[in-house]
């Protein structure tokens, strides 16, 4: 049997997905960056640093908190909250930015580019960048600048130039397109700091080893705190990197199950939707085959969801990997039960979750309450909802008069 | 020069007999691009059509994609002006069909990226754009890592794969690009995306002069190459020049569909006088 923990292969493949489907002008690059990764894995001087800034600028451990309330709430399984949104910088995406910021000041690269959807990953990327005296350059479809203008400010205030990307549909991908486009045009001063785990190999493998703390200290504290593993895990999935952080750790535990939330915007049945796994097809974007949302002339289609964060046509490899073996669920929350989660876990906890968060905690709410009290389930609070403050009213009829 | 590391195709193919008939004449190729169905289907057939007697020697004919991550902002626009006239690739395959019925010799390849090719399905696009006359393909994103995907089975129904070396590309890393090229050798100018700056010549003429030590294939430029002069001048050390995005721009500042058509013959003229003073030693 193929062992789910020791992918990806030589070639970046998770059994048919994934690989190095870039330009030959970014291939050397990508060699290179993987030589460097491999070699700063194995560094205890690298590591050391890492678990420096993970420690003290991060702050990590991320809490493992038992949601009471949300518990007694939904009448079921027992529920665990792995707080990443108390993060630097309010989202798991900081965790992966240390590890790359690190790599590129060993690689000596001086300056950095990012793509950012919900702002989250491009609010890390020049939190680090400003940290490491880099200047950042983050893009950004308009469309999601129009809907996540408090991140925008906050990129600007950390000193980074965020540049708007009006081409294709001023979304994610289209921000990547761009990101890419720059990396190619400038790529001996140039690292590119990607923000999930997708894009060409070693990308997907590197960002989820850098992710992969969530599960490892989840591991440790639930057997702490319980004495035993968790019976499910439940996060979600835009491009996938918090899912992959916290599933990685736990692949070879078969009792544990694992849940991906993809977002199922209006609903899969109306196709404005970002769920790649139920509603998309194999294909081959941004430098992996995975699964993407296309039409029948291979086109990349709009995604459609409420988050910014969850807006994007592709997932990354590993997940497309782990949904052909079954290792995986893969559901999908609409805008509407993701909106009503959220409010939930506000009043329930005190706890204003990021509207990709809510996609998983609406999952939360379908199965917990069909669970014994002795399942044990660990949902990951990939981020906070601050930034989300416009969109939710908006969506709520609500106004800040 | 070393021994050819390419595998030889089995019959001498359009592209390699109209290198070898410009050698004879001691000029360089003049490689023209145009995005399949920019702006409409009918204009961008006709423009396709014109081609040869205007002056181009080898056509590289754009499959539409909506993500083209190496192209700037001129081809990222063609190819959302054809999608959005409905061309796919079943219309690109009949453009190839058509032009082939009029114009036997001159070489036509397809270039753009991995997905519509995978989604359309590779068995079933090699047989369809073999049967339409196609001579080769320039896939952007396969690399020879990937060379199982495409590059091989094309092979396989006499289609040539023309590799892309790069300023990133060294010498430790250029055997591996070399190893199952064939057709031609396109030598990317610049590091970056099409339609930007000009390169400086000599970079240029020292990646050629590279490129020749270690392959006997024809070797193209191309990347930020707009005028006759310019044409011209790279002419001089390479076996063939390619201009895309400034026909491009033709068709996009277009107002009309015979404006189009016009603009695009029009440069093509101007270039191939460009590339016939290009006299090499």
């Amino acid at each position: 049997m193929t062992d789910d923990t020791m992918q990806p292969d030589a070639d970046g493949l998770f059994g048919r997905f994934g690989g190095r489907f870039v330009p030959e002008t970014l291939m050397p690059l990508i060699t290179d960056l993987q030589a460097e990764y491999d070699t700063a894995r194995k560094d205890t001087e690298f590591q050391r640093q890492l678990a420096y800034f993970q420690r003290d600028y991060v702050g990590r451990p991320s809490p493992l908190y038992y949601a009471e309330r949300l518990t007694e709430h939904f009448g079921g399984a027992k529920i665990y909250l792995k707080r990443e949104e108390l993060n630097h910088t309010g989202a798991h995406k900081i965790n992966n930015c240390i590890g790359q910021i690190l790599l590129a000041k060993r690689m000596g690269k001086t300056r950095i580019i990012a793509e950012t959807g919900a702002g989250m990953h491009g609010v890390a990327t020049a939190t680090v960048a400003a940290r490491f005296g880099m200047p950042c350059v983050v893009y950004m479809g308009s469309a999601d600048i129009e809907r996540q203008q408090p991140n925008v400010f906050r990129m600007k205030l950390l000193g980074a130039e965020v540049i708007p990307v009006a081409t294709g549909t001023g979304t994610l991908k289209d921000a990547m397109n761009e990101a890419l486009r720059d990396w190619v045009t400038h790529i001996d001063e140039t690292f590119y700091i990607i923000g999930t785990v997708a894009g060409p190999h070693p990308y997907p493998a590197m960002v989820r080893d850098f992710q992969a703390v969530i599960g490892r200290e989840t591991r440790a504290q639930i057997l702490e705190k319980e004495g035993r593993l968790p019976d499910s895990l439940v996060a979600c999935i835009g491009g996938g990197s918090n899912a992959m952080g916290l599933f990685h750790p736990f692949l070879a535990d078969e009792a544990v199950r694992m849940v991906g939330v993809e977002a199922g915007g209006k609903g899969l049945e109306t196709g404005l939707h970002a769920a790649s796994l139920s509603g998309g097809v194999p294909g081959v974007l941004h430098g992996n085959r995975t699964y993407l949302l296309q039409d029948e002339d291979g086109q990349i289609t709009d995604a459609h969801s409420i988050s910014a964060g969850l807006d994007y046509p592709g997932i990354g490899p590993e997940h497309a990997w782990l949904h052909e073996r079954g290792r995986v669920e893969y559901v999908s929350i609409t805008d509407d039960e993701a909106l009503e989660a959220f409010q939930c876990c506000c009043r329930q906890e005190g706890i204003i979750p990021a509207l990709e968060s809510a996609h998983a905690l609406a999952e939360v709410a379908k199965r917990a309450p069909t669970l014994p009290g002795d399942h044990l389930m660990v949902v990951n609070l990939s981020g906070r909802g601050d930034k989300d403050m416009m969109s939710v009213a908006q969506h709520l009829g609500e106004n800040f008069q | 020069m070393n021994a050819a590391k390419e595998s030889p195709m089995n019959d001498a193919t359009r592209l390699d007999e109209r290198f070898t008939a410009l050698e004879a004449e001691k000029r360089p190729a003049l490689v023209t691009y145009v995005t399949a169905g920019d702006p409409d289907f009918e204009t961008s057939l006709e423009i396709l059509k014109g081609l040869p007697a205007a002056g181009a020697d080898v056509i590289e004919l754009g499959m539409p994609f909506s993500d083209p991550m190496a192209d700037g902002p001129t081809i990222q626009k063609a190819a959302l002006r054809a999608l959005r006239g409905g061309q796919n690739m079943i219309r690109t395959l009949e453009m190839v069909h058509a032009f082939r019925r009029q114009e036997s010799h001159t070489p036509l390849v397809l270039m753009g990226y991995y997905n519509p090719i995978h989604r359309y399905g590779v068995a079933r696009f090699l047989k369809e754009a073999a049967h339409a006359g196609v001579d080769g393909l320039i896939v952007v994103d396969l690399p020879p890592e990937h060379d199982d995907e495409l590059c091989l089975p094309a092979r396989e129904h006499g289609i040539a794969f023309i590799r892309l070396a790069t300023p990133t590309t060294d010498s430790k890393r250029l055997p591996r690009v070399l190893e199952n090229a064939s057709g031609f050798l396109y030598g990317v100018s610049v590091n970056g995306i099409t339609g930007g700056s000009a390169p400086a010549l000599q970079d240029v003429e020292r990646m050629v002069g590279q490129l020749r030590k270690h392959s006997h294939l024809p070797i193209a430029v191309g990347f930020g190459i707009r005028t006759a002069a310019q044409a011209a001048a790279i002419g001089r050390f390479s076996d063939a020049v390619v201009v895309g995005s400034a026909l491009v721009e033709g068709i996009e500042s277009a107002e009309t569909r015979r404006g189009a058509v016009e603009a695009v013959h029009g440069l093509v003229r101007e270039l191939a006088a460009g590339v016939g003073r290009a006299g090499k030693p």
